[in-house]
């Protein structure tokens, strides 16, 4: 069960209309190491964890990422909504306004859309476990790309926010590999 | 919403940060006596915002997590994408 929550995790605002940065932003949105692959992935490998504090860190780092997924849909909706029809073009987003007008859709950054192909869920919590660390630190990569092309300080505000979950995600993930070492290990020998 | 609304929604949004870090922390140190005594006092503080903000401005969650006396006002704008900080 989930409860909504009628509020942002953390503020949003954008300074001006700037498509040309809405194009890029998209990619933590629907992107290979964006929002909703990171929430999905989580919780979906969660079933498969065999110790109690795995299943929190996986149930609640997934929810984490859905409030992450909607402050980079609000960063979005809020940088194309009042875009000029010249400026989407000049951007080179026409391609996207052909199919989806300024509507929210899952994209990278060059259009191509979501696919779960961009996340595993192995059974081995090992594995998802190492698979989860490097998606915390590919998604830090790709919000350092965008602070360093975005030209709003505003939202470079939020970008930061979001940049500085992904270290502590990666932090509470190795952590719970090491409590699935500790739990396979005495396994072993009982 | 007046500015007073807003700085109490800015104060839910930082005490819940608050818990959200802290739950994530506690997940993999259940044992840890002074971030669960943190959280508490965070947890509480959140519960006294969240009331106060509701009676004043509407219900924050759904599925009746939130009462809604008086009037429906979980339909009320804006909703979070329209809200300009
Ligand atoms: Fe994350």
């Amino acid at each position: 069960m989930w409860i909504y929550e009628k509020k942002l995790q953390y503020p949003v605002r954008v300074s001006r209309p700037n498509p040309r940065l809405a194009k890029v932003v998209i990619t933590q949105y629907g992107g290979p190491d964006g929002e909703l692959a990171a929430s999905l992935r989580y919780l979906t490998q969660r079933y498969t964890m065999p110790i109690p504090q795995a299943k929190a860190v996986l149930t609640d780092i997934g929810t984490e990422e859905l409030a992450h997924m909607e402050i980079v849909a609000t960063l979005v909706y809020n940088l194309i909504k009042d875009a000029p029809l010249e400026e989407i073009k000049r951007a080179g987003l026409e391609g996207y306004y052909a199919d989806h007008d300024r509507a929210l859709y899952f994209v990278n950054a060059e259009g191509a859309p979501w696919t779960a192909a961009y996340i595993q869920s192995k059974g081995d919590p090992v594995t998802d476990l190492h698979e989860n660390m490097a998606a915390e630190q590919k998604a830090r990569s790709t919000y350092e790309y965008l602070i360093q092309l975005s030209d709003d300080p505003d939202v470079s505000d939020t970008l930061k926010f979001l940049r500085e979950r992904e270290v502590v995600h990666f932090q509470r993930f190795g952590e719970t590999l090491n409590l699935v070492h500790e739990y396979l290990e005495r396994k072993k020998y009982y | 919403m007046d500015p007073q609304g807003l700085n109490l929604l800015k104060k839910i949004m930082a005490l819940e940060f608050t818990c959200i870090d802290f739950n994530l922390y506690l997940d993999t140190h259940p044992d840890d006596r002074r971030a669960l005594a943190e959280f508490n006092a965070a947890s509480d503080a959140l519960a006294a915002a969240k009331k106060e903000y509701e009676t004043l401005y509407g219900p924050l969650t759904n599925f009746g997590q939130s009462p809604s006396p008086q009037a429906w006002r979980w339909i009320d704008d804006p909703w979070p994408w329209e809200r300009t900080f």
